[in-house]
């Protein structure tokens, strides 16, 4: 029978099958933080339940940490409250925790794969939607609430209907400036933020299958975004070579076994999919979002469309533009900004540090911005500095920050003031996200590098490199 | 048992008639820092709910004592965004028992699932209908039938059905989870552990 990679991933997680009901589906790996698993944790214990199998689970500290000083104490004590409750949980029922100031620690999602947590044809869950990161390695890794994190806690296990699966594909090449995030923005710009609700998809085609693993990551992270459940990508030698040797991934006998799995891991040629897109890798351009969704995203050399342009929704499109403070037909181009951020799981892997280092190198950073560099991990802050990239970000007047989600989600206090504008590396550009009232357009770390030395929205392929 | 059974729901609602209401509007991530699940309600919708300086904002429908019940009807794509269940907490620490919309992001829909708030997806022209009834009148009520799986503006009679899966239905008429029946399967899911090659 022919089946899809999603199909032969899934299917072989699936322990029991209820009828008119949903799946009950084994989960290889749990990853946890200090946000989502405090109550579920309470769930455990007033359940009398204990962890099932806690070597499958791993906790770091990301989303409400501090980015400077972290060798201090925490100043904010419901940020330390939770991040001893992380601590204490992970102590008492024996998890690998990495905690702030950690080696190993960073944001949750860049420190899976580092670690060889993540791995092609394992089952992948967190309390966190863009858990979706991980299907670059050909795994199915999606995010989960609360509820969900204490039965994996108690069972390994969750219970979800199978989604309906859908593949896109783009061939062609990119064009120069053209990034993995482009690529991703330009999906959603075509599909709107909720075109693939109750699927699964997977990537196919040349422009994939010529992208580096960082870039992977950052497909499948933002597949949250259209609605998807996650995204996948097959596995193949570069996937290999990156999971080869990292610390949790199998080794020895235990490696072939699992390369033997892992070469099955693939869509048959016949198999079937619910819904077929295609674009052409030619057609896209450096994006840029403009309004209050990730869907609202354009060309950068496009102009705000016209709401009589919109199939439905004008007054939501409206109000999005209203709080943004821009108007319809504005071109993006040329709007003068307040804040760079460059980080989050989505773009703060140390290709994403590379690629801004392109551009700011030899140039200074523009006076009316404020701008945060913050590395994925700690793994990839050591990178930024054995590569000289640190010196590069230095002479051009950017610091660089410690590891964590920062303004990503903003629970720390790297938050963007009200009526701000930022361009931001990070995945989300909804009301207040990056700080109540602040505004968010989305964009790729080379568009983020060429505002930050011009200090309005520039079109990277206007700056050659120095 | 884990939460409340739910069986009718007869109520007046509030109406929200926004598309794509995410997750960081319901519950905005400065305030995800509590560590039980308790007390979300007050920060449900906060920045469309509250100036900046905490006074209300008047004109948005929670602070609008014309509207109230245990129903929220919101627009297409409620719920997207972040996998916080921290959003269903709050909507149902403020009192609501269920959600009704057009079109319900995923993780949302579970969410509400797994705490007891039922997510009643229903039509566009119906959800229209609903707005409507609720402009002429706030005091229309609404009914939701678990059992038959129907939804009825009661001024009109107008009816729809709704889906649900029956495992999720059987759920939430007894008030179960499916944490009761992941702990039952146990020493099956220990054996297929022993399969897994990593
Ligand atoms: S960086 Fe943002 S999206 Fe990624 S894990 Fe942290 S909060 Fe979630």
């Amino acid at each position: 029978m022919s089946n899809t990679l999603f199909d032969k991933v899934w299917d072989s997680h699936v322990i029991r099958k209820i009828k008119n009901g949903p799946e009950v589906l084994f989960i290889d790996r749990h990853l946890i933080h200090e946000v989502t698993s405090p109550v579920a944790f309470l769930g455990l214990k007033s359940r009398n339940n204990s962890v099932l199998f806690p070597e499958r689970t791993f906790a770091t500290a990301d989303h409400n940490t501090p980015t400077i000083n972290q060798h201090l104490p925490v100043k904010d004590a419901l940020s330390v409250n939770q991040l001893k409750a992380l601590e204490d949980n992970s102590a008492q029922w024996g998890i690998i925790h990495w905690g702030l100031g950690h080696q190993k620690n960073g944001i949750v999602h860049v420190v899976g794969p580092e670690n060889g947590i993540t791995l092609p044809g394992a089952t992948i869950v967190c309390g966190d939607s863009h858990t979706s990161t991980h299907g670059a390695f050909g795994a199915i890794a999606f995010g989960i609430g609360t509820s969900e994190v204490e039965m994996v806690l108690s069972s390994q296990c969750i219970m979800q209907p199978k989604p309906k699966k859908m593949r896109i594909t783009i061939n062609g090449k990119l064009g120069e400036g053209v990034t993995p995030k482009d690529v991703a923005l330009y999906i959603i710009s075509q599909l709107s933020a909720s075109g693939a609700t109750g699927y699964f998809i997977e990537y196919a085609g040349d422009i994939f299958r010529d992208m580096s693993m960082e870039g992977r990551m950052t497909v499948c992270n933002l597949s949250i975004e259209m609605g998807a459940r996650g995204g996948i990508i097959a596995p193949d030698e570069k996937t290999f070579n990156y999971v080869k040797g990292r610390l949790y991934a199998p080794k020895g006998e235990a490696w072939i076994k699992a390369m033997t799995y892992w070469n099955t891991l693939f869509t048959d040629a016949d198999a079937v999919f619910d819904k077929e897109i295609s674009f052409n890798g030619f057609d896209i351009e450096p994006m840029i979002t403009y309004g209050t969704n990730p869907g609202m995203g354009t060309g950068i050399t496009n102009h705000i469309p016209k709401a009589e342009t919109l199939k439905g929704g004008v007054d939501s499109y409206k109000k999005s533009l209203s709080y943004m403070g821009f108007a319809e037909g504005d071109a993006m181009i040329g709007k003068k900004v307040d804040y760079v951020f460059i980080g989050s799981c989505t773009n703060g892997r140390i290709e994403d540090f590379r690629a801004f280092a392109s551009i700011v190198k030899g140039r200074k950073k523009a006076a009316n911005i404020t701008a945060w560099l913050v590395p994925g991990s700690h793994v990839v802050e050591a990178e930024i500095k054995s590569e000289g990239l640190l010196k590069i970000f230095n002479e051009a007047g950017f610091e660089l920050r410690q590891p964590g989600c920062s303004a990503c989600l903003a629970m720390n206090d790297d938050k963007v003031p009200a009526g701000k504008l930022a361009v931001s590396t990070s995945n989300r550009n909804f009301e207040g996200r990056q700080g109540p009232g602040s505004r968010t357009l989305l964009a790729s770390p080379l568009v983020a590098a060429a505002t930050a030395v011009t200090g309005f929205v520039t079109d990277p392929r206007t700056l050659k490199a120095l | 048992m884990a939460y409340d059974k739910f069986e009718i729901l007869k109520s007046t609602a509030v109406p929200l008639p926004v598309e794509n209401v995410d997750t960081d509007q319901i519950i905005p991530a400065r305030f995800l820092k509590a560590t039980k699940r308790e007390g979300f309600g007050d920060n449900l919708f906060r920045d469309w709910r509250y100036n900046a300086d905490n006074t209300p904002k008047t004109q948005f429908v929670l602070n609008n004592p014309i509207y109230k019940g245990k129903i929220l009807v919101g627009g297409r794509n409620f719920g997207s965004g972040s996998s916080r269940e921290h959003a269903v907490w709050a909507v149902y620490d403020y009192g609501f028992r269920a959600v009704v919309s057009s079109f319900f992001a995923d993780i949302f829909r579970a969410n509400c699932l797994n705490i007891g708030v039922l997510p009643v997806q229903v039509s566009a022209e119906f959800l229209v209908k609903i707005f409507k009834a609720i402009e002429t009148n706030p005091k229309t009520e609404l009914a939701i039938n678990l059992s038959n799986q129907t939804i009825t503006i009661l001024s009109s009679g107008a009816q729809e059905s709704f889906d649900i899966n029956d495992y999720k239905k059987q759920n939430m008429l007894n008030g179960y989870d499916d944490i009761d029946y992941l702990t039952s399967m146990k020493s099956e899911i220990q054996e297929f552990a022993k399969s897994r090659p990593f």
